[in-house]
């Protein structure tokens, strides 16, 4: 997935497996993977001649954002699904944590 | 209409003053098990009784039996179909505002049963769905980091740290939180998520979650799910502090809480989200999560005493009382 990133252009197995040297992979376990992740929609792929030609679905940039979005989240409705360990607050809140924060350090040296 | 209505009904209605005097309350502060257990009484109580009082009202006209079995609903359930579809041929009975009355109400019980149910498979199913996805893009991108063993890290300038829980569990940490917080801070952060991971409170969390879908513009609703869900960190607090240090939980707590706002790419979260979704992050009602963070910090630096065990014991009593009352009155013939 990460070379798909990386690339610039739609790829072969061919040159998904080339790019894998220091893994030592056959051929058909990248085919495998790659029809695994087009299955999932994570790559979507087009026939270029007699070969598939594989491309990320989306960034990895996007599915970084997906995945944050749904873990910071503040309208409750995935609650149940995630349990988050705090949620973010600004403005004056922020910085009335930022006092505390530095009245506790300052106790004990941070 | 037997004692057992009265009762359904007076269990039914009471649950609703009794869930607003329990948000208002300072001792759940001090036992929170023993409050989460009670809200889910109230919440087990109230849609027993309130379904129970709907079909009994209608059951106690329509069937000839007393008391409000499960058999005598059914009975009252066909009677009323037969007196729908005018093929009552004992004719006795006529049509008239009573009788409609009791259908209304027995139909209400039905279908409230119904949705209750439903809403309760749909959000298990959308639970399950989002723990999918995040499992499947956390494989991808996710990886391991010395600081943190056994969590997955995502590269993100975002501070966030959550779990996600199911039998295949994951600890995940933002790469902006592994900037932010100090080694020891971290330590105290695993240990709390890996509580709420070790306890299921996401199963506590689930129905009152789901009712809260069903009924969002419900005060009752709301209160219940946002004093549940501090009840079940102020637990995962507990357990953590007693495998560590109070302070750096409470340290990471306020670093976590005031890295927001700025820090946050907006703008990223607006590409997977749209605009709507990330208006709605950022218009949260702060001043209450402030004051829910304030309330667990403090509680961390400075542990309330727990309930006296004779107060334990009372809420246990009226719990219990709670759940079994309105299941009795539902199965024995009053």
């Amino acid at each position: 997935m990460e070379i798909l990133w990386v690339s610039p252009d739609p790829m072969t197995v061919r040159q998904v497996g080339d790019c894998l040297t220091d893994r030592d992979l056959a051929h058909t376990t990248v085919m495998t993977v790659l029809d695994r992740l087009a299955k999932k929609g994570f790559v979507r792929r087009q026939r270029a001649g007699r070969a598939w030609r594989y491309r990320p679905a989306e960034t990895r940039e996007a599915y970084v954002a997906e995945l944050m979005l749904t873990a910071l989240d503040q309208t409750g409705d995935r609650q149940a699904a995630l349990t988050r360990f705090a949620r973010s607050v600004s403005g004056a809140e922020a910085e009335a944590l930022r006092v505390a924060l530095e009245a506790l350090s300052g106790g004990g040296g941070d | 209409m037997s004692a057992a209505v009265y009762l359904l009904g007076a269990v039914a209605i009471g649950c609703v003053p009794a869930a607003h005097l329990l948000a208002s309350a300072s001792w759940p502060r001090r036992s929170p098990a023993v409050a989460i257990a009670l809200w889910q009484a109230i919440g087990l109580g109230w849609g027993v009784a309130t379904v129970g009082a709907l079909a009994g009202v209608g059951a106690a006209g329509l069937d000839g039996r007393a008391g409000i079995g499960l058999s005598s609903v059914a009975g009252a359930a066909a009677r009323a179909a037969r007196l729908l579809l005018g093929t009552d041929s004992a004719a006795a009975r006529r049509w008239d505002v009573l009788t409609g009355l009791r259908v209304l109400s027995l139909t209400t019980g039905i279908l409230l049963l119904t949705l209750l149910c439903w809403i309760l498979l749909a959000a298990v199913a959308a639970v399950l769905r989002a723990r999918h996805r995040q499992r499947a893009l956390l494989g991808l991108l996710a990886h391991d980091d010395p600081k943190v063993p056994g969590a997955l890290v995502v590269d993100h300038p975002a501070a966030a740290a959550y779990c996600v829980p199911g039998l295949r569990s994951a600890i995940v940490i933002s790469a902006g939180a592994l900037d932010l917080l100090d080694q020891a801070e971290l330590a105290a952060v695993l240990a709390h998520e890996r509580a709420h991971l070790r306890a299921r409170h996401d199963l506590v969390l689930l129905p009152f979650t789901a009712l809260l879908r069903a009924f969002r513009w419900c005060a009752v609703a709301q209160e219940a799910n946002r004093e549940v869900a501090l009840l079940v960190e102020m637990m995962a607090d507990d357990r953590a502090r007693r495998l560590l240090p109070a302070r750096e939980l409470a340290t990471a707590l306020l670093r976590v809480g005031a890295s927001g706002g700025g820090a946050a790419p907006t703008g990223a979260l607006a590409i997977a989200g749209g605009p709507a979704t990330a208006a709605s992050v950022s218009t949260g009602s702060k001043a209450r999560l402030d004051g829910e963070l304030a309330a667990r910090v403090t509680r961390l630096l400075r542990p309330p005493p727990g309930l006296p065990v004779i107060a334990v014991m009372l809420l246990g009593t009226i719990a219990a009382l709670l759940v079994v009352a309105p299941a009795v009155a539902l199965l024995l013939p009053l």
